[in-house]
Formats: C-alpha cells, sequence, structure tokens
C-alpha cells in the first residue's frame, strides 16, 4: 500500500511571553490511501498541533523546527505559501469541531461550498451552485436546493458538519484530517457523521486522519492508531494490536481509562500525574517518565521510536511485555 | 417595511422628549432674549414691550404650548438674529454640513479602512505602525488646529487650494437647489465649471474632518478585522485553500463590517454636531455655526429647532445603521 502522507520527525516550537514551548518532537507517521489512521492523545498532547503544522495553518507564534511532511513527493512544511494554498483544500481537506462556529456565519453553506469547488473543483460561475446543491444531496442533506441558501445559524450541529464534509470533499482531496470530527454533537448524529467520512473515504479511496481524544471512537473507526503524549508520538500499531498488546505504558493507561459498554465505571482508571511543562530547554527525553510506574534509572536517556515487531512501533525503554 | 415603520413609530416617544428638553433647557439659559434685542441702550419699558410682543412674558406652559401647536404645523419660529424663518435656514444650512460631513467622511472610510485591514492582516508591520501613528495623530490634534495648518500651507504658502471663505468663491453662483448638495445640483445643472470651483472649496474642510474621523473608523477596523482573522471559520476558509484576497475581503472583512457599520455611524452624528469649529475656520455656513450664534444670542427657536433637527437626523442614522446591520448579517435579519 502506498503511503498518501508520510510525516517524518515533524517538530514544533512556540514562542511563548513566558519561553519557547516544545510542542512537537521527532513526530512520525504514515497514512495510506484508503486508510484510516487515528492520532490519539489526551487534550495538549499535540494532536490539533500536528495537523495544523502540515496544513501549514500554524498560528504566528509556532513554527516548524524540523521534519518532513511528504504529500506524494511534495514536502508541505517546505512548500510556499502559495504552492500550499493551491494544496489546500485540493489534495488535503479538513474538517473541524464545533461545526457552527467553523462556518462563516453570514455566507449561505450552499455558496461556501460553491467557493471552494471554484477555487479548486473546476467549477465556473454558472454551475458552481448546481454543483454545490449535488454535494450537499451527497452529504445526505434533504432538500439540498433549499438548504444551499441556509446560512450556518438555521441548521442544526449535525447539518453544519455534513456541510463541512461537502466543502471537504468538494475537491476530491487524496487526504482528510479530521479533527475531532464528532466533538459538540450528539451521540447518533456522531456516527452518522462518521459513517458519512468513511463512505465518503471508501468513495474516492482518500486516506483519513482521525484527530480524537476518544479512544472507542478510534478503535471503532481506524485500521490504525497513533498515541501521542505530550508531542511525542509514543506508539503506533494496528488497532487490535494496540488494543490487546498495548506495549508503551501510557497506551496501556489509555485503553485502561476508556470506557466500555460491558465495563462498570469503577474499573475506570484515570492516568495518573499531568502532562509535563514542554517550556525550556530541560525536557526529559521520555516526556511520560515522570508519570510512569515502571521508570528506570536509563528513561532519561534518548529515546528513538523504534519498530518492536512489524508494523508496530514504539517509543519506550521497557515496554510492556518484554522482559525489563 | 413593517420593521421599519415600527422602528419609526419606537423613536416618536424620544423625539417628544427631545422637544420637552429642549424647550426647558433653552428657557433656564442664563441670558434674557428680551434685553439682548433690545440693546443696550433700550429703556426698561421697551425691553418689557419687547418681552410682550415675543410672548416671554407669558407663564411656561402657555409658551410650552404656543411652541407646540406650531410645530405641528411644521413652523419652527423665528429667528430674532436674522429675522428669518428658523426652517428655511436650516433647510439651506443642513445641506451645507451635511456635504462636507458626508465628503470626509467617504474620504475616512476610503483612507482609514484599507488602512485598518492591511494593519489587521500585517500585524506589527510598517504598516501597523503607520496606522498607528495616523490614528494617534488624528484624535490628538484638534480641528481647528489641522484646519488652520492646512490652510496656511495649501492656500496661503503652496496657492494651490482657494480661500477658506464658504462653499463658493465670490465669482460663482450657487447652482439651482435639488439636493442642496454644491457638488451633485452643479452637475444636475450640468455647469462643470462651478462644480470644480465647489469641490476646491469643499477639499480643505473635508479633509480636516476626515483626519479627525481617520481614527476611531482605522482602530475599529484593525480590532474588529483581527478578531475576525483569529475566528475558526477563516481558519476552515485557509485549510480549504480559498485565495488571500477571498478570505481577507469576502470572508473576512464582510464579518469585521459589522462593529465598523455601528461606529460609522457614532463618527457621523459626532462629525455633524461637532464640525462647529471647521465651520468656523473655513466660514463655511453650516447647521453647527448657525446654532452656536443663536446660542450666544439667546435666540431659542434655532437653537430648538438645531437639537431637533438633529434628533430626527439621529434616528434616521440609527435606523439606517439597523438596515445596514441587517443587510450585512443574515442572523440579524433572523432575530427581529
Amino acid at each position: 500500500m502506498s503511503n498518501v502522507l508520510s510525516v517524518q520527525d515533524l517538530s514544533v516550537a512556540f514562542h511563548t511571553r513566558a519561553g519557547v514551548v516544545h510542542a512537537l518532537d521527532r513526530v512520525g507517521f504514515t497514512v495510506g490511501a484508503g486508510e484510516t489512521l487515528a492520532l490519539v492523545g489526551e487534550s495538549g498532547s499535540g494532536k490539533s498541533v500536528t495537523a495544523y503544522a502540515i496544513m501549514g495553518l500554524l498560528e504566528a507564534a509556532g513554527q516548524v523546527t524540523g521534519g518532513r511532511a511528504l504529500l506524494g513527493e511534495i514536502d508541505l512544511l517546505a512548500a510556499s505559501p502559495a504552492a500550499l494554498a493551491r494544496i489546500r483544500g485540493k489534495r488535503v481537506a479538513m474538517i473541524f469541531q464545533n461545526p457552527r462556529t467553523a462556518l462563516n456565519p453570514i455566507r449561505p453553506v450552499g455558496t461556501q461550498i460553491a467557493d471552494v469547488m471554484r477555487r479548486h473543483g473546476g467549477a465556473t460561475w454558472f454551475n458552481a451552485r448546481d454543483r454545490a446543491i449535488e454535494a450537499l444531496r451527497a452529504v445526505g442533506i434533504p432538500d439540498p436546493a433549499r438548504r444551499a441558501r441556509a446560512y450556518p445559524f438555521e441548521l442544526s450541529g449535525g447539518m453544519c458538519q455534513r456541510v463541512m464534509i461537502a466543502i471537504a470533499m468538494a475537491a476530491r482531496p487524496d487526504l482528510l484530517i479530521a479533527d475531532e470530527p464528532t466533538t459538540g454533537l450528539d451521540v447518533t448524529t456522531q456516527a452518522v457523521v462518521m459513517d458519512l467520512i468513511a463512505e465518503m473515504a471508501a468513495q474516492t479511496g482518500m486516506a483519513t486522519i482521525l484527530i480524537t481524544h476518544d479512544l472507542a471512537l478510534a478503535a471503532e473507526r481506524a485500521r490504525r492508531i497513533a498515541v501521542m503524549h505530550a508531542g511525542h508520538v509514543v506508539e503506533v500499531a494496528e488497532t487490535a494490536t494496540l488494543l490487546a498488546r498495548p506495549m508503551h505504558p501510557y497506551s496501556a493507561r489509555l485503553i485502561a481509562a476508556t470506557p466500555t459498554a460491558a465495563g462498570a465505571l469503577d474499573d475506570l482508571q484515570s492516568v495518573p500525574g499531568a502532562l509535563p511543562d514542554l517550556r525550556g530547554t530541560i525536557i526529559p527525553a521520555c516526556r511520560y517518565a515522570a508519570r510512569c510506574d515502571r521508570r528506570q534509572a536509563d528513561c532519561g536517556e534518548t529515546l528513538h521510536p523504534h519498530e518492536a515487531e512489524p508494523g508496530h512501533s514504539i517509543a519506550c525503554h521497557h515496554p510492556l511485555g518484554v522482559a525489563a | 417595511m413593517r420593521q421599519v415603520l415600527l422602528r419609526l413609530a419606537a423613536a416618536l416617544p424620544t423625539l417628544c422628549g427631545v422637544v420637552v428638553v429642549t424647550f426647558l433647557l433653552t428657557r433656564v439659559l442664563p441670558g434674557d432674549t428680551a434685553t439682548y434685542f433690545a440693546g443696550p441702550t433700550a429703556s426698561a419699558e421697551a425691553i418689557e414691550q419687547i418681552r410682550r410682543e415675543l410672548g416671554l412674558d407669558l407663564p411656561l406652559p402657555e409658551q410650552f404650548w404656543r411652541y407646540v401647536v406650531a410645530l405641528t404645523k411644521g413652523d419652527l419660529g423665528m429667528s430674532l438674529t436674522t429675522g428669518q424663518p428658523v426652517r428655511a435656514e436650516i433647510a439651506t444650512r443642513l445641506p451645507a454640513s451635511a456635504e462636507l460631513t458626508l465628503c470626509a467622511l467617504v474620504l475616512a472610510i476610503a483612507i482609514a479602512m484599507p488602512l485598518g485591514v492591511l494593519a489587521a492582516v500585517r500585524q506589527g508591520s510598517l504598516i501597523d505602525h503607520a496606522c498607528r501613528v495616523l490614528t494617534t495623530a488624528g484624535v490628538s490634534l484638534p480641528v481647528f488646529f489641522t484646519g488652520l495648518l492646512l490652510v496656511y500651507v495649501f492656500y496661503f504658502v503652496l496657492g494651490w487650494m482657494p480661500a477658506p471663505l464658504g462653499r463658493l468663491d465670490a465669482f460663482a453662483t450657487a447652482p439651482p437647489q435639488v439636493s442642496g448638495f454644491y457638488l451633485i445640483d452643479t452637475l444636475l445643472a450640468g455647469d462643470t465649471e462651478t462644480f470644480r470651483a465647489a469641490a476646491a472649496q469643499i477639499v480643505l474642510p473635508a479633509t480636516t474632518l476626515a483626519l479627525f474621523a481617520l481614527a476611531p473608523i482605522a482602530r475599529i477596523t484593525r480590532a474588529s478585522m483581527l478578531a475576525v482573522l483569529g475566528s475558526e471559520f477563516i481558519r476552515t476558509a485557509r485549510a480549504s485553500g480559498l485565495s488571500g484576497p477571498t478570505v481577507v475581503i469576502t470572508y473576512a472583512l464582510r464579518n469585521a463590517l459589522l462593529p465598523v457599520v455601528t461606529v460609522l455611524g457614532m463618527v457621523f452624528s459626532f462629525l455633524l454636531g461637532a464640525n462647529v469649529l471647521v465651520e468656523k475656520v473655513f466660514a463655511w455656513p453650516g447647521i453647527g455655526s448657525y446654532a452656536v450664534e443663536a446660542l450666544i444670542a439667546s435666540d431659542f427657536a434655532p437653537v430648538q429647532g438645531f437639537v431637533l433637527t438633529m434628533a430626527v437626523l439621529y434616528v434616521l442614522l440609527n435606523l439606517g445603521i439597523d438596515l445596514l446591520n441587517r443587510a450585512i448579517d443574515p442572523r440579524a435579519r433572523h432575530g427581529a
């Protein structure tokens, strides 16, 4: 399977008044055509920053300090702003959480879809409107001709997320980055939206990166999962493998902290401690070490993500399931 | 349409309040009209006679009743200083002020909005600093100073501009009145020569006022643009690869306009009343100088007429701003 996107050693630093924050450190993963990769981790672990860095949408304070993000032959991190603007929305599209605020509040949704189609999808002034209505129909919005004239505040959250998906799919991208796409939606709508994304991906062979803090959602929807913690990718594995045999202590903790339908509430365990302070220059090699109950003397030594077994890479000196 | 009528109806109590308050205010102001008009050498009997003729000896409720009855007939009374009906004088002087203020506002918008947008898009750049300097200068330099400075430089030193003596120089004749705006009436009359003369006269006073109006417009544009540019739907627009101009103009600026329009309304009404100084410096026959002169002379009728006119204008202006907001923001259309 060919890789649509290959991220290698991506590092991002934020220059804040309180000092330089090393938000991402040598993040790496790949995603293949038609595949769904989930980026999982708690809030602040760097999932969204990873996505924004790839898209070239980091705020002014954020700076990519190293690495590559190869989309085919093009390194997105090195592309010029003009080149990037041609790629965004055309080859890589993104949808966001809180779809209602992610849409222009004073522009009809059909027009917003038409804007993107005129920019990328080869639509003209004359047929963009009809194509936008078609796109609304494709994402399952009833009475699309009427809804095309609606404003975001006139639609439900679920409808707005469908519109977002229609915008993202306007130019049939190779890769869709979905940043917490179901946050703020009710449970049934969540399922519908995720089904829709999967359906779209299946139709076009599009790769999907699903960013979520919800391991259960990731387990259900993704073929592979990359676990992030404090700006590191600590473990990448096939979903079934990761759930059955997590090798990184943090992954194991995260799984134990995920509610299941069968389990009782008392069985849930929170991950102890908090994310480390990422300011300054003295950051531990393993950013999980301070929270880890398997910490040993050599945990302070330089850490390299490595493949523990085929298709299963980790960044840990003392992984689970291996004699310490 | 129904909304508009409702809004106008809602403004009626305000206008009634304005009528009462201005009437009372002019009566409690120091200065005795009768004494003023009788002149310094008049005898006590002469003053009393003038007082009776003006109806100033009547009890206040009676005076007020007469005033209101006249108002309902559209009669704003007579000015004692000029001997002209107040309504006719306001009708000729208001367009002069309005033309000046509108020109200043258009000029200010034409400079301030692009400046504010650029300052927001390129935050911290040279143009951002230039914007800050200009807005600070705009608010800190009083209009009579900038006005005199402009006259000194462009009329006295350089000689590029005509003398600051009102709306037209002595050799030109005013165009037949249609809108009362010389710039429009001269064109309607096909008189390009007078148009040029009127335009030359208005450049300096309009620039003076515009410099003053620049600051709030540029600042609110910049602040509003910054807020919108940081919002989630702009991120979406960028993530969709929309071109820079589309993101900045179609997506950001249209959203940023809402507070700008509100501020524009305030700036406009503020200018209309506050351009007295500019009217003085440029001998502009506007409504502001008219009101001040009347006030100094304890001439009630023009003052009351002026305040009432301003109140009506203010109501209409707010209505216009509301309609403009509705045109921009579908949520406002929906909510009301």
